[in-house]
């Protein structure tokens, strides 16, 4: 029997209340908020009014060219080479109050590269805020396979009837408890540049012919050394989620497997992994949306740097929006976040969706 | 060929022992049943046969070969489950063609394979659907389908019926007595359904608390059961049994009488009567007729409930010692409940077991 407070509609709404208020207070509220405020020009504090600008952030923010330049040359037609290499004009001759490039004004050199004689830049508005997005994609495209295969490894490793094999699942969970703050400090000492665990580790094995690397102060390893940490830390936890996929599999079908022959891998081919289906969907997305909210590592470990080598969207929306004040910059950057989130999300369950 | 050898065959888990000694020979192309009380072991003697459980002592022969320590795909054995145990994910072809797949045949054998398994199960039209878009019925062919696809000398069944409702389980069980005769192999059944065992067994082996009761055929153990659990565990209704005393003995037959019962001589089948010891007297509801009241009745009682099949009529009778007894008629008789009742029988289909 129901009791009265369990058929009561105005009680239900009464107890989902208070957190119903929380969630929209602080992520239905500020979702609208972020979108109306990435069109102004609102600053975090500012006795100046608020303005409408239209898309001015959106454009500060994913403003980009392509400017092809030919080499320099002399009078008589003829390219000049200094030390051996053909000269180019400079870029600032463009972007800096050129009337005949408007559009380039204000921007800088991202990458650029040599074709033939001419040379191509890439030019952009917000070069560090494309370096977050160029090194969120390195992430979440790393991350996503190795981060869910790992844990589908240890999933399948520790599935098994053995003894003690609880120590071993609790000690795969442990990371998964303790706060990332935490874990981004203790890994701090571990990448340490000159005694840290890792390089005494590697020291030791190698007879001390692998160097000492400052992985967290070189720009070519610290986006490296975040991503391990990264998998490392939440293995764990997609780990467990793979187990109860794995554990939703009727044993008799192993069994009927075994009768009729097959090896471990076709038993894994034929019976587990389509079993797993609907997990592995869930595991992907999770990560994913995960990896694309990467900041507490890098907020920790190394602010962004070094020269913006693990700059990542979120990190940029904060920095942008609490750091430097630039409230409607920040909001712009969330948006275009969610923007690709949810791109991503479609794309992922339109490729997963079941087939008939 | 396929003749199956259980030799002292023991399974322990732990302290608990599940198979205490078994001794059976199957032989090449016969069909088994074992037949017992739930959690009497059926299960697990199949599931040791078939490579899925270890063999705790004993040995296991199959064509000649000990196999004891083979993993189950060498056994050369195919298993249709309780719970049909088809994948999900495939379609019935592909449910049909998983061991040729394993085996790594190609599309056409699989094909031509597959064709004829669906033909002698008569599911050709069934081939292209999903598991979930089948009844039970279908899904335990889609499970036999992938047994028989690969040609296998040893069929293990386990309780393949016991998911079916009753019609359907009536046609299958004719389907699998059919396809035993088709396709000639070992087949070895498990169930707990009686009719099951003795509709289709050649050989139905009973057994209880881990330990085989009596092996033989189906009519052999009917007639001649080797204790009261076979007597009693075979036969539907079950067989009635008589607490009686004997009040002389010659030889194989005793004269036995108890406060219902007219002194009676009837055959002793098991253990040895002794003048004034206690024995059960066995007899089976269909050997029980009424008799008129001028004629002297051999049981005396009184009806407390009946039930018509159609086919029979069963009635339970209060005996005058307050036993019950089930009585099942031929005749379309109508009794008033609370009737006393004679009933008649014929001695030499009793079975007294003194011991
Ligand atoms: N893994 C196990 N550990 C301990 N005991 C077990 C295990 N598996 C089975 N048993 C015991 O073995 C006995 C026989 O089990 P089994 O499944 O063979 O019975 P069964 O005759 O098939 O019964 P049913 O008709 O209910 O299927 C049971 O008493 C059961 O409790
Ligand atoms: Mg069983």
């Amino acid at each position: 029997m129901a009791s009265k407070f369990q058929r009561s509609n105005r009680t239900g709404w009464l107890m989902a209340g208070p957190a119903g208020l929380l969630i929209a207070g602080f992520v239905i509220l500020p979702f609208f908020f972020a979108f109306a405020l990435s069109f102004t020009n609102q600053r975090l504090i500012s006795p100046n009014p608020t303005e409408f600008t239209g898309l001015a952030n959106y454009r500060q923010l994913l403003g980009m060219a392509v400017l092809t330049v030919d080499p320099v040359v002399d009078a008589a037609g003829a390219v000049v080479l200094k030390d051996g290499v053909p000269e180019y004009p400079a870029i600032r001759s463009f972007t800096r109050n050129n009337p005949d490039y408007p559009h380039l004004q204000g921007m800088r050199e991202w990458t650029s590269f040599t074709w033939g004689d001419s040379r191509t830049y890439i030019l952009a508005r917000d070069v560090v805020f494309l370096t977050a997005i160029v090194n969120t994609f390195i992430f979440v495209i790393v991350v996503a396979p190795v981060q869910a295969g790992l844990a589908l490894g240890l999933a399948l490793l520790i599935n098994q009837r053995l003894r003690g094999i609880n120590l071993f699942r609790a000690i795969y969970f442990m990371p998964v408890v303790v706060s990332i703050v935490v874990v981004s400090l203790l890994w701090r000492f571990i990448y340490d540049g000159n005694s840290g665990l890792l390089n005494n580790l590697l020291g030791a094995i190698s007879f001390g012919a692998i160097p000492q690397i400052d992985w967290l102060g070189n720009p070519s390893t610290a986006l490296g050394a975040i991503i391990a940490m990264s998998i490392w830390q939440a293995v764990g936890f997609h780990m467990v989620i793979w187990l109860s996929g794995l554990q939703t599999i009727s044993p008799t079908l192993y069994e009927a497997g075994a009768i009729e022959g097959a090896s471990k891998w076709q038993t894994f081919r034929y019976i587990t992994w389509p079993g797993l289906r609907n997990t592995a969907v869930l595991v992907l997305i999770v990560i994913t949306m995960q990896a694309f909210a990467l900041f507490a590592q890098i907020d920790v470990m190394t602010s962004g740097g070094p020269l913006d080598s693990t700059q990542t969207i979120v990190f940029q929306a904060i920095e942008r929006g609490y750091g430097k004040q630039d409230i409607s910059g920040g909001s712009a950057i969330s948006v275009i976040l969610f923007v690709i989130v949810l791109t991503i999300s479609l794309i992922q369950r339109w490729l997963t969706r079941e087939r008939t | 060929m396929a003749a199956i050898t259980l030799t002292g065959l023991k399974k322990s888990y732990g302290n608990a022992h599940v198979i205490k000694g078994v001794d059976i020979a199957i032989e090449d192309g016969e069909f088994c049943v074992f037949v017992g009380p739930s959690g009497c072991g059926k299960s697990t003697l199949l599931r040791m046969i078939a490579g899925l459980e270890d063999i705790t002592d004993g040995t296991l022969d199959i064509g000649g070969r000990v196999v004891n320590d083979l993993p189950p795909k060498d056994r050369g054995v195919a298993m249709v489950f309780q719970s049909y145990a088809i994948f999900p994910h495939m379609t019935v072809r592909e449910n049909v063609a998983f061991g040729l797949t394993i085996a790594g045949d190609d599309k056409a054998t699989k094909d031509a394979k597959v064709a004829e398994a669906a033909r002698i199960l008569q599911m050709e039209h069934l081939l292209d659907r999903r598991p979930s878009q089948l009844s039970g019925g279908q899904r335990q062919r889609v499970a036999i389908g992938r047994a028989i696809v690969r040609k296998p000398q040893v069929f293990l069944f386990d309780e393949p019926l016991s998911n079916l409702d009753a019609a359907l389980r009536m046609d299958m069980r004719m389907e699998i007595g059919k396809l035993h005769k088709a396709l000639g192999a070992t087949m070895v059944y498990v169930t707990h359904d009686q009719v099951e065992a003795m509709t289709l067994a050649d050989k139905i082996v009973v057994l209880k608390d881990g330990l085989v009761q009596q092996i033989g055929s189906p009519m052999d153990l009917y007639h001649n059961p080797a204790n009261e659990f076979v007597a009693g565990f075979l036969g539907a209704p079950s067989m009635n049994f008589l607490e009686v005393e004997v009040v002389s003995a010659n030889g194989d037959k005793a004269v036995v009488r108890n406060a219902a019962l007219d002194p009676v001589e009837v055959p002793v089948r098991v253990g040895s009567a002794q003048p004034g010891q206690r024995a059960r007297l066995g007899i089976r509801p269909q050997y029980l007729a009424p008799t008129p009241d001028t004629e002297p009745g051999q049981l005396h009682g009184t009806v407390m409930l009946t039930e018509r099949l159609g086919s029979e009529t069963v009635v339970e009778v209060q005996l005058r010692d307050k036993t019950p007894l089930i009585a099942a008629l031929t005749r379309d008789a109508v009794f008033a409940l609370g009737t006393p009742v004679n009933l008649g029988f014929d001695p030499a289909m009793t079975h007294l077991f003194a011991d």
